[in-house]
């Protein structure tokens, strides 16, 4: 079924560290030149130039450290990340509480620059590192008959002043069907430009599902489940109106609070124009996913 | 001499002017740091400054409610400023409005779009309605034309613009936020005030 995903990017196309440290210095002593960036900025709007560390470690929506874009950072030091484990169960067939080097062991790292879209209209890319979840499965072993994947985050209420505040009802629980979980764009990260997740990225483990609106990469993940049933995801359950089971990118499809046609890529500055928002966040490769369903109504 | 007497004596030294130079400058102030991505407008300026202005003029408006009740009290008079306070207020609801529809959403057909389809964004767009004519009578000349009764019963559609821009902040809030929902309950607290206590005029008369 799933084929491997044929990563284009290599290292080479991963900003240089020493250069995405530097990059907003470096943008300051460019402005001169904003003219020439101007006439080749056409051209390469396809190639995808990575958010600095900076902008993805202090901009994050991770509402068990509060609601505003920079408490997750000044947070979630608090996150108590080692030792972790995940507890595995439902439908497979070696389920148990995993040690998290023990669920990774052997199984292979890779880099993945994806494109991350978030339901309020912003975007970010970031250059995940990362496990195919499908390889994770398989080596649990899906049993015939699921069909659904639920994952939890981690609560730790003392640690946690979203959860002491019950901004939603936690353990942040999300799900994806077994075919969108399987499939090779569909990663557990553990890194980004090489470093581990920081706490406010959702360490020391995630979901990433690059067409999909970030809600459904859960962070800071302790649970598995296999299920026959769709799982509750806790957005759903939250405003059932506004937030639908499968939330894929789509510009043809509005949110009550959002239009979803168009979005603002992070780093531009006061002045940083919108651009228009691609169906799948620009993966159309997972359009086949979907066949025969109505994306207007399986929002 | 009483603390309140001790504050408004020091306060009559203070011109109303005053509070149009500090929102002047805090404006700027908060321009210049989104504009240099300096503190919270690091990574996303547009949509942090969008929310600095909202909150101010929400801020602005509360207290612009407070005057007559902290007056009656508390005894201190703050009613001169109060005009000046009003229209600062108004002048960051307009920044406010600005802000989303130049920064943020980018264009007419955008703009048009958002007020239509988005309940929260149509209140708030309410509300910045019923401050205009508030703010274009701000003035001496408007009180004597209009009639001081006719000026007065006008100017309680601040009333009615301060509920919908806080219930405007309720519903874009994701989830259960408490920040809302304590200007909501200070604004209704401060407007009912003033029916509670007129009623109780009108009983002892």
């Amino acid at each position: 079924m799933a084929y491997r995903w044929i990563n284009t990017l290599t290292k080479d196309d991963i900003t240089p560290k020493a250069a995405y440290l530097n990059r907003r210095q470096i943008l300051a002593g460019t402005v001169g030149l904003g003219a020439i960036g101007l006439a080749g900025g056409a051209s390469a709007q396809d190639a995808l130039e990575p958010n600095t560390l900076e902008e993805i470690t202090s901009y994050n929506n991770f509402y068990e450290f509060g609601t505003g874009k920079g408490d997750p950072a000044a947070n979630a030091h608090k996150l108590q990340t080692s030792p972790w484990s995940i507890k595995v169960d439902g439908m497979v067939d070696n389920p148990g509480e995993y040690a998290l080097d023990d669920l990774l062991a052997g199984l292979t790292v890779e880099d993945r620059l994806y494109r991350f879209r978030c339901v309020e209209a912003w975007s970010m890319v970031i250059p995940w590192n990362g496990i195919e979840l499908a390889d994770i499965l398989n080596k649990v072993g899906v049993q015939s008959g699921a069909k659904y994947v639920a994952f939890e985050t981690a609560v730790q209420p003392e640690n946690m002043i979203g959860v002491q505040r019950r901004v939603l009802d936690f353990p942040y629980v999300e799900g994806l069907r077994l075919d969108e979980a399987m499939h090779p764009l569909t990663i557990m990260a553990t890194g980004i430009y090489d470093e581990p997740l920081y706490n406010q990225n959702g360490a020391p483990i995630r979901l990433v599902v690059p067409w999909k609106y970030g809600f459904k990469s859960i962070k800071s993940i302790v649970g598995i489940r296999l299920t026959d049933t769709q799982p509750p995801i806790s957005w759903n359950v939250a405003n059932p109106r506004e937030y639908g089971f499968y939330s894929n990118v789509n510009p043809t499809v509005d949110h009550p609070r959002w239009s979803q046609a168009s979005e603002r890529r992070i780093g531009g500055g006061l002045f940083a124009s919108r651009q228009d928002t691609l169906m799948f966040n620009g993966y159309p490769e997972v359009a086949s996913l979907y066949e025969g369903q109505d994306l207007t109504v399986d929002i | 001499m009483s603390v309140s007497q001790t504050i408004n004596g020091g306060l009559r030294r203070v011109p109303a002017w005053t509070i149009y130079i500090v929102g002047a400058v805090y404006a700027v102030w908060e321009f210049w740091r989104a504009l240099n991505q300096i503190g919270p407008y690091l990574v996303e300026p547009i949509n942090v400054l969008e929310r600095a202005y909202g909150e101010i003029a929400l801020i602005l408006l509360v207290a612009g409610l407070m005057v007559t009740p902290l007056r009656k009290w508390t005894g201190v008079n703050l009613i001169k400023f109060r005009r000046a306070i009003g229209v600062t207020a108004f002048f960051f609801v307009l920044a406010h409005f600005l802000v989303f529809a130049i920064l943020d959403v980018q264009s007419v057909s955008r703009v048009w779009t958002e007020i239509v389809k988005r309940p929260y964004v149509t209140v708030g767009m309410a509300s910045f309605l019923m401050l205009i004519p508030l703010a274009v009578t701000s003035n001496n000349l408007s009180v004597r034309k209009l009639g001081a009764a006719t000026w007065r019963k006008m100017h309680k559609l601040t009333y009615p613009a301060a509920i919908l821009g806080a219930i405007h902040y309720l519903w874009l809030v994701k989830g259960f936020q408490l920040e809302p929902i304590i200007y909501i309950l200070v604004i209704v607290g401060l407007i009912a005030t003033r029916y509670v206590s007129s009623e109780r005029r009108q009983q002892s008369a």
